[in-house]
């Protein structure tokens, strides 16, 4: 079953001579509790297609489906300055019409999963950058949304915070049996997460190849194993960036 | 020992030996804080204490120099005297009354009209190309060129006043709105939106909670508007009511320098308690829970 579907997307910004195609024909399919990585160099489009799966943007031709509904991360926390971890965790919820106390539970149980149960009393400017992620995770998954979207959501981060993020990341997966679909630009970091890759090209956006990770989890970025995937990966990205200058 | 002697004066003697015998680090770590705190208060209040010293000084240095008459120019200790009884007879507090009851009908008006025109602009963009850099313009008129106008509309009458004090402050406080709303960052409002906020949730969860610290900032100019209209007004629309404007036109025609200079050391304490300790104080808790100042 497709939890998202794309057909024949197409998305043109502008009009006339300026009008610019960020995606063309994209055809896409994540399945439910699919963990997808959508792998490509800066400005091939990945972020217009998450932007047009949260609903955020409509498609200039094609159909986008989604069964259910979408979450969003972004590569800033984009946490709610103003208000403590709790608070804006509890926000979706109280969007949502959630009692007061039901959310403040759920909150509480998701900081702690998120480990920052001892700060949840904090705002956002008094954390470290992966711990605001942490929070930005603990309030996506608050609105216990269908398919997780994350737009290279540990990109601003040290390795040694983004290896541990990682980990996190894949045991809420697991717990929660989330359907995620992935944005990065770090082939290591696509192959340590993925159940598959799919490796898109710029100007005009486009997907070009698709690669499962036949990797047992718990992974490890370091592993030979990853690192064997993200060499064939990088041959092939290689191979497009090549094949794009000759034009 | 700064901090030592206030606990010994204001505590018992016993509870303060228990301190130090049974429970010695909680014992230090309460002392600690203690000299700390005075010693902040200290830095941050001596060097505004020993610039109105100098300020004192060089006044009474032209003073003494003979450069005009001692009833033209008194000495600060004339002044504070002076001061001093106005205080003791209480006719400085009825005037003091008068000026921010009516600072603050005027600042309470304009904040309601500042508020609904920032609204409409921000919410139309008619509105805005029609009167959004007029509300700028509006800025820069000197509040005193309202008042001829005003006297002919309102006559010799609290509304004259009123009116100014309005003009002066609501375009501050539109455009702080104004300032803020349009410098929501779009990451936010695009989180707010994936988080399932509609047109009014994304009001009141995201666009005004993240306009604040303009608009408070706003709010702060609003008020510095307002004050120099206030007075202004209150110099020139007199009709027989004690204000502290008022004061200052009966001691310049009664050639009561002292007097005088007295009421302007008022204005400037009272300027000064309001921007400084409300509205800045506002503005420093606005800045720190958006994380924009040093904790």
């Amino acid at each position: 079953m497709s939890a998202v579907s794309l057909r024949h997307v197409s998305k043109t910004f502008g009009i006339g001579g300026r009008a610019v195609t960020a995606v063309a024909d994209v055809d896409l399919e994540v399945r439910a509790g699919e963990f997808v990585c959508l792998l490509g160099a800066s400005g091939c489009g990945k972020s217009t297609i998450l932007n047009l799966v949260a609903e955020l943007d409509a498609p200039t031709s094609g159909t986008v489906e989604v069964a259910g509904t979408t979450a969003l991360m972004f590569q800033e926390s984009a946490l709610f300055p103003w208000l403590t971890v709790q608070a804006n965790v509890e926000l979706p919820m109280k969007l949502a019409g959630v009692p007061k106390d039901e959310r403040r539970e759920r909150a509480t149980r998701l900081i702690e999963s998120v480990h920052l149960g001892t700060f949840a009393r904090k705002r956002p400017h008094q954390l470290s950058g992966g711990m605001r992620q942490r929070g930005a995770l603990a309030r996506a998954l608050a609105q216990d949304a269908d398919v997780l979207l994350m737009d290279e959501p540990f990109g601003a981060l040290d390795a040694m915070t983004r290896d541990t993020l990682h980990d996190e990341l894949d045991a809420q997966v697991r717990d929660r049996r989330l359907t995620v679909l992935f944005v990065t630009h770090n082939v290591r970091e696509a192959a340590r997460l993925g159940d598959r890759i799919v490796v898109m090209s710029p100007r005009p956006g486009r997907v070009t190849a698709s690669f499962d990770v036949p990797i047992e989890r718990p992974r490890r970025i370091d592993s030979p194993e990853v690192a064997t995937l993200a060499a064939t990966v990088t041959d092939q990205l290689r191979e497009e960036v090549l094949a794009h200058a000759r034009g | 020992m700064l901090a030592v002697e206030p606990s010994s004066t204001s505590e018992p003697s016993t509870p303060a030996v228990l301190d130090d015998s049974v429970s010695v680090p909680s014992g230090d770590a309460r002392r600690g804080r203690d000299p700390d705190r005075t010693r902040r208060l200290w830095l941050a209040t001596w060097p505004k204490v020993a610039a109105i010293a100098l300020a004192v000084l060089v006044w009474q240095i032209v003073v003494w120099s003979g450069w005009r008459k001692e009833y033209v120019l008194p000495s600060p200790p004339t002044v504070f005297k002076e001061l001093g009884s106005l205080i003791a007879d209480g006719s400085v507090f009825e005037a003091i009354g008068t000026t921010m009851r009516r600072a603050a009908v005027g600042y309470a008006l304009a904040l309601v009209i500042g508020g609904l025109i920032g609204a409409v602009v921000v919410s139309s963009k008619i509105a805005r190309s029609a009167v959004g850099s007029l509300i700028t313009g509006l800025q820069t008129m000197p509040s005193i060129a309202w008042f001829p106008l005003a006297i002919l509309l309102f006559k010799l009458t609290e509304g004259a006043i009123t009116f100014v004090v309005v003009l002066g402050a609501a375009p501050s406080i539109a455009n702080g709105l104004i300032t803020g709303v349009d410098h929501v960052p779009p990451l936010l409002v695009k989180a707010g939106r994936t988080i399932g906020a509609g047109r009014l949730g994304l009001l009141r969860h995201v666009v005004l909670p993240a306009a604040m610290p303009n608009f408070v900032g706003g709010l702060k100019q609003g008020w510095a508007f307002a004050w120099r209209s206030l007075l202004a007004g209150e110099l020139l629309v007199t009709f027989g009511v004690v204000s502290i404007g008022s004061q200052l036109d009966v001691y310049r025609q009664q050639s009561d320098s002292a007097g005088l200079l007295a009421i302007m050391i008022v204005i400037l304490v009272v300027g000064i308690v309001v921007d400084v300790a409300a509205f800045g104080t506002l503005d420093r808790w606005v800045r720190r829970r958006h994380g924009l100042a040093g904790d």
